[in-house]
């Protein structure tokens, strides 16, 4: 399960880079999503993957902290996501505007030579 | 009562500025009750330690304010702060009463009094605050509300340009005090005020003493318009003149001077010291002087005497001798009584005639000779005419000139300074008393003046009654309070002098008389001159405002230019690629230093994992192959790897992730599908520039995501199979329900432990939200876009060709069952967030998710029912969502302050309900609340202010099609 998320997390970063260095602004808005879901998933997986261990204790709210996953990671990551999109609408709106102003949806604001 | 004296002093301006907000905006009268009854509280509170200060004690107050950087909220009265705190409130409230009367009603009366009275609440700090650092902060603070004051009438360009040049110059000043004091800390270890003025021996023998004393000096000499920074004040005189009566006589300028002061015993009796002061002091006292002879406009004679002034006390500090550094505190307040009536004076005489031009005002002793009267009593105070409070210090200051206190250049020049100074001011108080006041009537006024009414003079009259009786009785008036102010700033150095005004015939005497002599002389022969002149005789040119000027075009633009050609691109892919660059070559160096190696901590294999993954990865990169020309396919691999995501979440231990990601997964989606409306079209046929060029750029491109990609996940592989360390985690969930009353360990250190982050989080989220919001507010969409898409046009035009359909009956038709779902799911939804909220506690869920979940609800409403259907039905307001969401959660932290407690200290217990039985109560929940209120906001409004887009582009087009019928009827008619 490790080697397949170190996987999933380099593929997914290499992809979002590809489209981070495109010239398209649509390019830039996927390929940052891209981006933030390999660094949530990064980030997630500093605390080591578990399985079957939510950090969420029992009836009587006492619990082992060798038996749950490491939740200072998902509470990072929680609110990770939620900015994320708030970022992701920022820059959506960001750059229809530009476009709006520049006629061009090139992230320069106008076509490379 | 004591204890709290010196917190109210300070306090009381600031929380009466935030009242004076909240009165009717025409009130004049109010406000100045208000702001009266304010300073008058601050003036009586100051006297009424006097008894606490009198024998050489001293008040003090202190507070924890950041006790592990040694930081305290520490205030101090001792003589000199208290003579000074007197001062400032006094003056203070005359100036308040004289503004009743000065300000016209048109002007925003509250603006003044609330930055008036924060003004004088940061002035009170900087001469009460006990410790360095609360000083500059206070320091700070009233750089920027002079910025405010002076550019108050904002409409005027001079002023704004005063405005902005004040801040620039008092604010860099204020930047580089605060690396001195912190260089000073660094040497006494302490910011304390106490500990420092115990350690001058140390500050002065220690290496770092020079930077230091360069580095405080830069703070102080900006403040008091000191050479060569003399040039901003002015052009601060586009004030109101009730702020220059207040911000030039007491206070502001007078804020270096009382620090150069105050940390005399530290800093002064070195030869750096004497030099770079005395310097700087010896050259405004003349230079102001000179300067301010030729000037015609009557404030700037004013301003430049005050340079001059201030001079004159820089240049006693500098000379080191307990005798001088008397002088400087005596003239500092007789400076403050003469130079405040004058600036009121002036501001008469503006009022009353309408200009403040020295050429045009002539023979107004005959309309308003009480006015006159005391203007040239308080100018006489000025030149230093004896049997007035400026002939006391002047004298003083004669006296040390004279002395020999270090064997330089700079100490013989001091004598001939002083006479010339004098001199000159005796020159400019009576061209101001002269052009004014005596000669022919002007017959030219703007306006016909008169008197002012009795209250507005009344402060002028007080402070020049104060120049008249400090002048003759020093001893019996003013006395005893300077000596209380002179010996806590020189404790046992505290010298004998005598305040008499006659020490018989000496040679202070003779130069007063000589600089009384010289000075009527040079009027007598240069006055016409003087009235005619367009500018200074010899320092014309040089114009410090003009060095400014060019200095901060140098700078901003430039500069910027400059940097701009050597760092930036006008293009961003190459900038992306070096910030790529950048960060693998951040992430590599350290691998290269110690290596790369892998553990073998292992969560088990599972092939399902993996080909889950394997769908993940294929998307991933599809939707980058696809995101040039299928956009919406692009959408939907992203996702699908945003499903796959979300579901490892689930897999491995993380449901409250899961839930979010889902939510926000959904709700980001519907994002990108409104903002694609707004794209331009785009085929296969449009190509970009291929050929071999193209190709290599594309192919470098990939290495490098390649590369990055695997650094990733060798990165993230070589942690994930190492054993895990000692981490945090133990601390959150052994005491998750001990403590935070929840079993769900992510929320709880989400509201409770780490809710502090969280509320700066919501913040952030809030404030995007708002910038989506007012970015699009004024959108202009492209021109290809403005047009109905293409299937909206076909839609419309069958619509428009069948009788029996109106328009939009189409997509209402095709919608129908689904819209029917999703109006009806639309309670099943508030109930679903209201379950996820109120279990988060306990289980996963939570505000955030909540929040989602109840914003996704809305949404679908704006599907199934379009933009005005939902709005003539629901009344959503988000911005309230937002703004309450906030409050929400700030009130809750704030509450626990109340009890005594930190911020954001959280309460628990069971609370018995009827029928339901105990359930779990803690006040993290109504914290939750807050996040939960303040998400919904946020992505409801991103949501609705993109969609509403749509709405206005029509509102766009139908006035173009109206503008086209118009012009089709015009033509046919």
């Amino acid at each position: 399960m490790e080697l397949t998320l170190a996987i999933a997390i380099g593929v997914l970063t290499g992809s979002g880079v590809w489209l981070v260095l495109r010239p398209r602004t649509y390019q830039l808005v996927i390929g940052l999503s891209l981006l933030s879901y390999a660094v949530n998933l990064f980030i997630f997986s500093m605390g080591r993957l578990r399985v079957g261990a939510a950090p969420v204790l029992g009836a009587d709210g006492s619990g082992n902290p060798a038996d749950f996953a490491d939740p200072v990671p998902q509470a990072l990551v929680l609110t990770a996501i939620v900015i994320g999109f708030a970022t992701t609408a920022l820059l959506l709106v960001v750059l229809i505007a530009a476009r709006g102003l520049t006629g061009s949806d090139h992230v320069d604001g106008r076509e490379s030579r | 009562m004591e204890l709290y004296s010196l917190p109210l002093i300070i306090a009381l301006p600031f929380v009466a500025g935030l009242a004076a907000t909240l009165l009717p905006s025409d009130s004049r009268a109010p406000a100045t009750w208000l702001a009266g009854a304010t300073t008058l509280a601050s003036l009586a509170l100051t006297l009424s330690l006097y008894p606490s200060v009198h024998g050489g004690g001293i008040v003090r107050q202190r507070f924890e304010w950041i006790p592990s950087l040694g930081l305290d909220f520490a205030l101090r009265m001792d003589g000199f702060a208290w003579i000074f705190a007197a001062l400032v409130s006094g003056i203070g409230l005359l100036v308040v009463v004289y503004t009743r009367y000065y300000i016209s009603p048109e002007d925003p009366v509250r603006r003044f009094h609330l930055f008036f009275l924060a003004f004088m609440g940061s002035m009170l700090g900087v001469v009460l605050a006990g410790n360095l650092i609360l000083l500059v902060v206070f320091w700070e603070l009233t750089s920027i509300f002079s910025f405010l004051l002076i550019g108050y009438w904002h409409h005027n360009q001079t002023a704004r340009d005063g405005a902005r040049m004040a801040l620039t110059i008092t604010a860099i000043g204020g930047l580089a005090l605060l690396s001195g004091v912190l260089v000073i800390g660094h040497i006494v270890g302490s910011y304390d005020l106490d500990t420092v003025l115990a350690s001058g021996n140390a500050i002065r023998n220690h290496d770092l003493y020079v930077p230091a004393l360069l580095l405080i000096l830069l703070g102080t000499l900006t403040k008091s318009a000191q050479f060569p920074f003399q040039f901003w004040l002015p052009n601060a005189m586009t004030a109101p003149t009730p702020v220059s009566a207040f911000l030039h006589s007491a206070t502001m300028v007078k804020a270096g001077v009382f620090l150069m002061a105050r940390l005399w015993p530290v800093l002064s009796g070195t030869p750096e010291w004497f030099l770079i002061v005395g310097l700087a002091g010896m050259t405004s006292l003349v230079l102001g002087a000179y300067l301010a002879i030729f000037q015609q406009d009557l404030k700037g004679l004013l301003a430049y005497s005050t340079i001059s002034h201030l001079g004159l006390i820089t240049l006693l500090l500098s000379l080191g001798s307990p005798l001088a550094a008397v002088a400087a505190i005596f003239h500092m307040l007789n400076h403050a009584t003469f130079k405040a009536s004058l600036f009121m004076a002036a501001g008469i005489i503006d009022h009353e005639t309408g200009t403040r031009d020295l050429r045009r005002l002539s023979g107004l002793f005959r309309y308003m000779p009480i006015t006159g009267t005391l203007a040239m009593v308080a100018s006489a105070a000025m030149a230093g005419v004896p049997l007035l409070n400026g002939f006391l210090s002047k004298e003083m200051f004669f006296a040390e000139a004279v002395e020999t206190h270090a064997d330089s250049w700079l100490d013989t020049a001091a004598p001939y300074a002083a006479v010339l100074g004098s001199a000159l001011a005796v020159t400019y108080s009576i061209r101001l008393i002269h052009s004014i006041f005596l000669g022919v009537p002007s017959e030219s006024f703007p306006r016909e003046p008169h008197e002012p009414p009795f209250w507005m003079r009344f402060p002028v009259m007080l402070l020049v009654v104060a120049c008249l009786v400090v002048g003759i009785i020093p001893g019996l008036t003013i006395g005893p309070f300077l000596q209380v102010a002179v010996s806590s700033v020189l404790g046992a150095a505290t010298p004998q002098y005598s305040l008499a005004v006659w020490h018989g015939f000496t040679l202070p005497l003779a130069m007063s008389a000589i600089a009384l002599a010289v000075g009527a002389v040079l009027y007598l022969f240069a006055g016409d001159y003087l009235e005619r002149a367009e500018s200074p005789l010899l320092f014309g040119r040089i114009q410090g405002q003009h060095i400014f000027e060019r200095t901060m075009v140098a700078i901003s633009w430039r500069g910027a230019r400059l940097v701009e050609q050597v760092f930036g691109t006008k293009r961003l892919q190459p900038q992306m690629r070096l910030l790529v660059a950048a960060a693998v070559a951040a992430a590599a160096t350290p691998l290269f230093a110690s290596g790369l190696g892998f553990g073998s901590y292992s969560s088990g294999h599972d092939v399902a994992f993996a080909g889950l993954w394997g769908i993940g990865m294929v998307c991933a990169v599809a939707a980058a192959q696809r995101a040039k020309f299928h956009r919406l396919a692009a959408l939907v691999l992203l996702g699908g790897t945003g499903l796959v995501t979300c579901l490892s979440f689930v897999w491995l231990s993380a449901p409250d992730l899961a839930a979010t990601q889902l939510l926000v997964e959904i709700v980001t989606t519907v994002l990108i599908l409104l903002g694609l409306r707004w794209l331009p079209k785009r085929s296969e046929a449009l190509r970009e520039p291929s050929g071999p060029l193209a190709r290599a750029r594309h192919f470098r491109d990939l290495v490098i995501a390649v590369v990055v990609g695997a650094g990733m996940a060798a990165m993230s592989y070589a942690v994930m199979t190492r054993k895990p360390p000692d981490t945090i985690a133990h601390f959150f969930i052994e005491r998750a329900y001990s403590e935070g009353g929840g079993r769900n360990v992510v929320n709880v250190i989400l509201v409770d432990f780490r809710g502090f982050d969280t509320l700066g989080e919501i913040t952030v989220l809030g404030t995007v939200a708002l910038t989506v919001f007012a970015l699009l507010r004024r959108f202009r969409p492209a021109q290809d876009s403005i047009e109905r898409p293409e299937q909206q046009r076909v839609q419309l035009s069958y619509d428009e060709a069948e009788p029996d359909r109106g328009a939009g009956a189409t997509p209402t038709e095709y919608l129908y069952v689904p819209s029917v779902i999703m109006q009806w799911m639309f309670p099943v939804v508030i109930v679903l967030a209201a379950y996820l909220f109120l279990r988060g506690h306990d289980a996963p869920g939570g505000g955030f998710t909540a929040g989602v979940a109840m914003a996704a609800g809305f949404v679908l409403q704006y599907m199934a029912g379009g933009t005005v259907w939902v709005e003539d039905r629901l009344r959503i307001l988000p911005v309230r969502w937002i703004g309450g969401g906030l409050v929400l959660a700030a009130l809750t932290g704030a509450t626990s302050i109340f009890v005594g407690d930190a911020f954001l200290t959280s309460y628990f217990r069971y609370v018995g309900l009827p029928l339901i039985g105990k359930i779990p109560m803690a006040s993290a929940t109504i914290f939750d609340l807050g996040v939960f209120g303040l998400v919904v906001g946020a992505t409801v409004l991103m949501l609705i202010a993109i969609a509403h887009q749509s709405i206005r582009r029509l509102r766009a087009a139908r006035l173009e099609e109206e503008r086209q019928l118009v012009e089709e009827r015009r033509q046919w008619s």
